[in-house]
């Protein structure tokens, strides 16, 4: 583990890698009682191998849209998105999404919750792993626990468990800490940096959150709205492992009003109500 | 069910969106309340003790004739010594109740899980099912014993015609609580529609189908009494006009008392089955 840290040290966050994901022309309509809302208009993303990309942007600009196109969740109505030589069009055993509310199943218990991928996948669970993991997230023990009886910070750890149990190699996380106070969320995303500094992992991650962004980024894509686009991407040089508090350094805040200036920039003000 | 899913706003409920139209008990009153000390369980033994032992003082004390009312101690009695000419009516009852009962609420479930999988045909069917479920199907009993005759089959259908119907429509609330990111999740890993159907969508309506078959079972204890007192000369139902006729109304209690005792033991049964089946929704 610690070897994998000292490489991810070297290589630095503006490497250039080989391509994990193209996302290509993306484009989505959906269709609603009143009409047809455009949610992705001619995306196109490069996710490297190995990165953490995190895709920044207001509510309703259609990052969730992609984050699930991406996973095989949503049909595209054009343009198309690959893994490797392959066409993503329904979900793919190397992908492995986080949601929004940890999204645990109420009525299983965190070992039963965590066994689910396996179930579905009808394969042996691997205990070894998955223990090895809830020791890694300080979950260790609390296996027989309903969700109802853990925090917030605790069933996103365990949600973040059973998406790492399947050992998938591109994580896809869809505003997963939204939810969580700032103190536990601050906590959530030292963990999720160490995690992808000691596994490897190529994590997508999508936020609001200008400051959680940069945080955890080597590049931040940031997206308009209506019709959702790409509008800039930000690389983010500053060296890991990255420290809490890094985010009350002068410099830290003049890269969030930067980016904050090229989402304002791009607002268009009279787009009516947004949808999330 | 999979295409669907792609042409909606993913803005997938946070909270559980639950249809309000279940008819029936709510998920919280499945329970028997809130948990009860020592001392409140002692005196609700209490208040028995009194009613009991005030009613049979009572009628005695004023010396109220057996045929109008008779005391619990005569019931209990009765109970005993008519034993054993009601045991076999008894069986007769809990035969149809069960057999009526598993007809119904298995055809009600099915009908439930399919139908909520096409809103077009939910739609055109969930009046019809309102229909069955608000009409007495008491008053089917004699029409269907002038076709099938005295026997059980027309108790069976007239249980399945009450019971069925009340599952159904309290399944399908149940089923038609889709929470769309469950859902994604089970597909992100790779879940077909069988197995989000077994793994998901089954126990996010269990709640729900538990109270269903609860009530359904209690209608059609109703239905299987109530059908055996339209006609025929068995079961619980026909020994209560049976006593009736022949004012032995010690033996007229006793019966009533067995088919209390059915109905509690019905809502116990599925009391417990919602304690470990549906508590994960407190």
């Amino acid at each position: 583990m610690m070897d994998a840290t000292h490489m991810r040290k070297a290589a630095g966050a503006s490497d250039k890698r080989s391509t994990k994901m193209l996302v290509e022309r993306a484009t989505k309509y959906y269709q609603t009682r009143t009409g047809s809302v455009h949610a992705l208009d001619n995306v196109s993303l490069e996710v490297r191998d190995g990165e953490f990309l995190c895709i920044l942007g207001p509510s309703g600009c259609g990052k969730s849209t992609l984050l699930w196109s991406m996973g095989g969740l949503h049909d595209l109505t054009d343009g198309e998105i690959r893994l490797g030589p392959e066409k993503i069009t329904k979900p793919h055993p190397e992908i492995a999404m986080i949601f929004q509310d940890a999204n645990l199943l109420p009525w299983r218990n965190l070992a039963a919750n965590i066994a689910l991928p396996f179930e579905l996948k009808r394969k042996p669970v691997d205990q070894e792993r998955i223990d090895a993991l809830l020791k890694r997230v300080d979950l260790w023990g609390f296996e027989s626990k309903f969700p109802r009886e853990l925090s917030g910070g605790m069933q996103q750890r365990a949600s973040i468990v059973r998406s790492l149990s399947v050992n998938p190699s591109l994580l896809l996380m869809d505003e997963p800490f939204g939810a969580l106070d700032a103190f536990t969320r601050d906590e959530m995303n030292l963990l999720i940096q160490e995690i992808w500094m000691e596994t490897g992992k190529t994590i997508v991650f999508v936020t609001h959150s200008i400051s959680e962004a940069i945080f955890l980024a080597d590049r931040v894509a940031v997206m308009s709205a209506r019709p959702g686009r790409i509008a800039r991407i930000f690389d983010i040089d500053i060296p890991r492992p990255r420290p809490v508090d890094i985010q009350t350094r002068p410099d830290f805040i003049e890269r969030v009003l930067h980016i904050k200036a090229s989402i304002d920039h791009g607002r268009k003000p009279h787009v009516g109500l947004a949808i999330t | 069910m999979d295409k669907a899913l792609g042409d909606k706003i993913p803005e997938f409920n946070k909270k559980k969106s639950g249809g309000g139209d279940g008819v029936g008990l709510s998920g919280a009153s499945l329970g028997l309340g809130d948990h009860r000390t020592k001392f409140e369980i002692l005196i609700i033994i209490l208040v028995a003790v009194v009613i009991i032992g005030g009613s049979e003082f009572l009628l005695k004390w004023f010396g109220v004739p057996q045929y109008v009312l008779p005391t619990p101690s005569q019931i209990v009695t009765a109970l005993f010594t008519e034993w054993k000419f009601i045991w076999p009516h008894l069986l007769v009852t809990l035969y149809e109740l069960l057999v009526g009962f598993a007809i119904g609420a298995s055809i009600g479930f099915v009908l439930a899980a399919v139908i909520t999988q096409f809103p077009f045909v939910e739609k055109i069917v969930t009046p019809y099912i309102l229909l069955l479920v608000t009409t007495p199907m008491l008053a089917l009993v004699p029409l269907l014993i002038l076709k099938l005759g005295f026997g059980s089959e027309p108790r069976i259908i007239a249980v399945a015609l009450a019971s069925g119907p009340m599952v159904m429509i309290n399944s399908a609330t149940g089923f038609r609580r889709v929470d769309l990111a469950k859902i994604a999740l089970a597909r992100s890993f790779g879940a077909s529609t069988f197995q989000i159907f077994t793994k998901i969508r089954i126990p996010m309506a269990m709640p729900m189908i538990i109270v269903g078959l609860m009530v359904g079972s209690i209608f059609g204890l109703l239905t299987t009494v109530g059908a055996e007192m339209v006609g025929g000369a068995e079961g619980l139902g026909n020994r209560l006009t049976y006593y009736s006729a022949l004012i032995r109304m010690p033996q007229f209690f006793a019966v009533i008392l067995i088919l209390a005792i059915i109905g509690i033991s019905i809502y116990v049964l599925f009391y417990w089955i919602g304690k470990k089946w549906a508590s994960w929704e407190a």
